[in-house]
Order: C-alpha cells, then structure tokens, then sequence
C-alpha cells in the first residue's frame, strides 16, 4: 500500500514539475509567493518575523494558497485529460490513488514552505547584520511546520474532494478558491459582528491559554479538520462513478 | 480438449435509467483466444469492457474474468489484466518513458527488469528513440503504439482493447494493426477487441462476436459466421433498374436483391443457381459483363445481422 501511494505520488510530482505553456502563470505566482513571504515581509518586520510568537499563525494558511492549484488538478486534470479510466482500470486500490494524490500536494505545499521559512530566516540575518545569528524560538521552529503541515492537508484533502467531482481543473480551482477565501475572512469578519462580551471572553480565554496553549488548539482543530475530510474523500471515491463522470 | 475459458458470462445485464446498454450478454471465452467484439457506435462495447474490469456494478447477471467475479474481485481482474480503452490515457506532459516507468511501478516491475522491459516493447514499435520526449508532441498512431506498449508492460493474461485504431488515418491504423499482432502473437496474450472495424477484426481475430443494442447477435469464428450466411453474386453490367429486382426477388433460392453502385447485389440460398438468374436478367433487358459469387465478407455478415435485427 505504501508503495502504491509513493507511486501515485510520484506521477503527480513528475506532472506537476513537467508544467510548461498555460501554466507559467502560474509558475510565476508560485515565485511572487515565496518572494513576499521569503523576502519581502522579513524585510518589513526585520527581527520581528523570527521573534513575534503571532508570525507562526501564518504559516497555517500560506499552504493553503500553494496547494490549491496542484490539488485542483488531482481528479478534475485527469478527467479532462481522459487520463483517469485508465488510471482506474489499473491495479491500484482507491486508497493508494487518493492518497497519493493528497501525498503529493502536502509535499509540494509544505517542502515549500519550508524552504520559504529558511528564506526568510536568511533574509532577517542577512539585514539584521547583528553578527549573532537569529533563531527561530523552539515555539516557531516546532509550530510553523507543524502547521503548515495541517495547512497543506486541508488544502490538500479539501482539493481532491472538489477535485473529485469538478468536471474541469478551471471548475475545481474556482470552487477551491472560493473556499479558501471564506476560511480566511469569514472567521475574521465573524469575530468583528460578536458581541462585546464575548470578545471579552475570548480575549481573556486566549491570555490564559497563552500563544503556546493557542498553537495547540489551532493545531488540534486543524487536524480534525483535516481527518473529516480525508474520511468524505474516502466514503466519496467511487470507481464507478468517476468512470461515469 | 478446448481451453478454459478466460471470460465468461452469463445474462450480464447493464442498464442506465431506461437505457439497456448490455443486455443478457451470455459469452464464453477460450483463453489464447484474439476475440473481436463488433458492434456500431452505442452497442454496448465499451460498457461491457468497463463490466469485465469490474469497474461497473452489472444490474443483472454475472461474469467472472480469470476466474475472478467482476463484483467480488475487480482489484484481482485488474491486476492480471491491461487494457487501452476508449482514451489512450497517456499522461502528455511526461516523456514516454515516465509514462511507462510509472506503469512499471504499479504493477511492481523496478530496476533492470523495468528497463529491460521497456526497451523490449519500445523497440519493435519504432519508439525507442524517442523515448525521452513529452507525449504530448507525437502523432495519434505514435501514442496509440504506446499504449499498446503499456497495456503490455506487466505481461498480462488477458488484454482488453477498446477500438485501438479509431481516429487513426489509414496507414497509421495498417501500421499499428500488423504490431498489435505481432506483439500479441509474441506475448501470448488472450485478446478482448473491440472494434467496428471489421477488416481488422477479420485480420486478427480467431473468434468473434456480434453486438447491437446492447444485445448479442452472433457469435463464432469469421468463417463459420461467414459461412452461415447467404451466398453472396455481384452482377457488374447496364441497363439494371427496379424491376429486375422485383422479378428477382420472385425467384426461389433469392434471400435478397439490391442495386449498389450500378451493381445488383444478391444474396442466395445454398441451393440457388446463379446462370437462371442471370438469364432473367438479360431477358429484362440488362447486359451482364460480369458476375461474381463468394461467400461475402465479415463486413456482409455484420451489415445484414444490423439490418434484420430492429
């Protein structure tokens, strides 16, 4: 089965490092992105970016802006490429394919951002010029990849289930985005419309847990969220209807 | 003794909402056999390929594949089986070899055996040289080979092919078809062809059968079909009109008579003489140059099966 999965995923990263043509535009985000966050926001915050304890709740989300492409492409790409029957014709189990999928996207998602954080480290020193060499604390350097790594799942689980049914790689990468958007300001603009009261209380609960309490919390719901969707991936993959489809 | 039959079904039935795409389908299938299934567009081939690899649930009937129950064991059906269906399925981005190697990987096949096995499929077909290149840039007949060379890889005991020469141009089809059996020969493959093309289907096939709506007209070796129908006369000439054929048709022995290209077509009973035949012919005024009379082609038996079947 482990086989099998490293296989799918394989094939996935030789396609998804084969992009050429249409898909520039999209090699060109992929280096803006790690441009902003690899070098032009440590610049801004100078120290700041490797100290403040609230940077590591970024790197929840940057995945979700680098997968989502790679992700879209999983179910709907094959489909409109007439690639997926012969796919499903083959040997593999129905697992080994959607995980090879998700395997895929995650490595893609979170190798990046390990290198952008490694980036970005380089980019604070380089214009600190201190002579002692900034560190990540350990809460970062444990909590920014963990929860990038929870990031690039839900990303990763979210796609191959729009994937699965979007009839075309442009329907899947709508719907995706769409949804990315509502998980980032959705919660934003709902804390903005709750009473005072509440407010209060969640900013009084947050203090008490502190910023490592908060990281747990984030990371715990991230991978519930993140287990939900990989079982719906799997209750939803059916070969006969994606030959259908 | 005959060989054990590699496919068997029985009242495989496949509906969609109102539509009976396979209907009944009782078949049985000797392993080594190239076994052509022919039908036109929307018989019901592909459905059924699909219903054999177990990637379809049948809504009646059964069918086992290698032993193996479609419902039961598809994963076990599509282990021992390659297939080129209705797509070639051919990842474009990737070279030939990546499409390949990560076939190989599925079915379990590394290192130098890997190699080796992709040079023994890529070479015959005039590929190996442009292994590394993206797919994406090869005509259709250079894609079809290599698909072909996929559904091979794993050296399976039973190869479905799904129409592998449609789309192509005419040398291109020649060209993959005298491979296909080259290579099938080689492998000792038993084949499931599908086709609508029935030239090919004669060229390889040792046994096939005969589709329409979803339901199952004939079925045996070309010949046999061949010889089961009507004896088939063309009578090459002038003067033919409506009312030779209608006399014609009066005659005993005539099962049909038809013009086709100035030529009248008949197609006679065993017992039926042709010189009489052509005798009223001339007395009505037509002037016979030639006359031929052969058992007629695959392409006869599968165009009169369409006709008389609703």
């Amino acid at each position: 089965m482990i086989g099998d999965v490293l296989t799918v995923a394989w094939k996935e990263w030789r396609e998804l490092f084969q992009l050429g043509g249409s898909h520039r535009g999209g090699r060109f985000s992929l280096v803006l992105l790690i441009g902003v966050f690899g070098v032009f926001l440590p610049l801004q915050s100078g120290a700041e970016w490797v100290q403040s304890p609230a940077t590591v709740f970024y790197w929840g989300w940057v995945p979700l802006m680098l997968v989502g492409s790679a992700v879209a492409d999983s179910f709907a790409g094959e489909r409109e490429r007439h690639t997926l029957e012969t796919l499903l014709a083959s040997r593999l189990p129905d697992r080994a394919i959607l995980l090879g999928k998700m395997l895929a996207a995650v490595a893609y998602g979170w190798g990046l951002v390990i290198v952008m954080l490694a980036l970005s480290l380089l980019t604070v020193n380089i214009a600190a010029r201190s002579g002692a060499w900034l560190m990540f604390p350990w809460r970062f350097a444990v909590g920014a990849p963990l929860l990038a790594l929870l990031g690039a799942g839900l990303a990763a689980t979210a796609g191959v289930l729009v994937s699965l049914r979007a009839p075309t790689v442009r329907q899947a990468a709508q719907t995706l985005n769409v949804g990315i958007l509502l998980l980032m300001f959705v919660p934003a603009l709902g804390i903005q419309v709750l009473p005072e009261s509440w407010k209060a209380q969640m900013g009084a609960w947050t203090l008490a847990i502190g910023i490592d309490g908060l990281l747990w919390v984030a990371a715990g719901l991230l991978a519930l969220v993140d287990l939900s969707l990989l079982a719906a991936a799997f209750a939803r993959f059916r070969r006969a209807r994606l030959v259908l489809d | 003794m005959s060989a054990p039959a590699i496919i068997r079904t029985e009242g495989l039935t496949r509906t969609f909402g109102s539509v009976r795409a396979v209907d009944g389908l009782d078949l049985e299938i000797p392993s080594g056999t190239v076994f052509g299934f022919l039908g036109p567009n929307g018989a019901g081939k592909t459905t059924t390929i699909r219903l054999l690899l177990g990637l379809l649930e049948p809504t009646g009937g059964r069918a086992t594949v290698l032993g193996f129950d479609t419902r039961a064991d598809g994963g076990s059906i599509r282990e021992q089986s390659g297939a080129l269906l209705e797509h070639h399925g051919l990842y474009e981005r990737l070279s030939a070899e990546d499409n390949l190697t990560f076939y190989a990987r599925v079915w379990r096949i590394g290192g130098e055996a890997r190699a080796a096995r992709i040079r023994a499929l890529l070479q015959p077909l005039g590929l190996w040289e442009r292994r590394g290149e993206p797919v994406g840039r090869w005509s259709r007949g250079m894609k079809q080979k290599l698909a072909v060379a996929r559904a091979l890889l794993h050296k399976p005991s039973l190869l479905f092919l799904d129409e592998p020469t449609a789309g192509l141009d005419p040398v291109a089809a020649a060209t993959l078809r005298d491979e296909l059996g080259t290579l099938v020969q080689r492998e000792g493959v038993t084949v499931f062809l599908t086709t609508h093309n029935l030239v090919e289907a004669e060229r390889l096939c040792s046994r096939v059968a005969v589709i329409k709506q979803g339901r199952l007209l004939a079925v045996g070796h070309p010949d046999e079909l061949k010889a089961s129908r009507a004896t088939r006369a063309e009578i090459t000439g002038r003067g033919f009109n409506e009312a030779m054929l209608a006399l014609l048709r009066g005659r005993p022995g005539v099962v049909r008579a038809q013009l086709q290209n100035g030529r009248i077509v008949l197609e006679l009973a065993e017992s039926a003489e042709t010189a009489p035949l052509v005798g009223l012919i001339v007395q009505s005024g037509g002037l016979v140059e030639e006359v031929r009379k052969d058992k007629g082609s695959l392409e006869d038996v599968f165009l009169t099966l369409m006709e008389e079947e609703p």
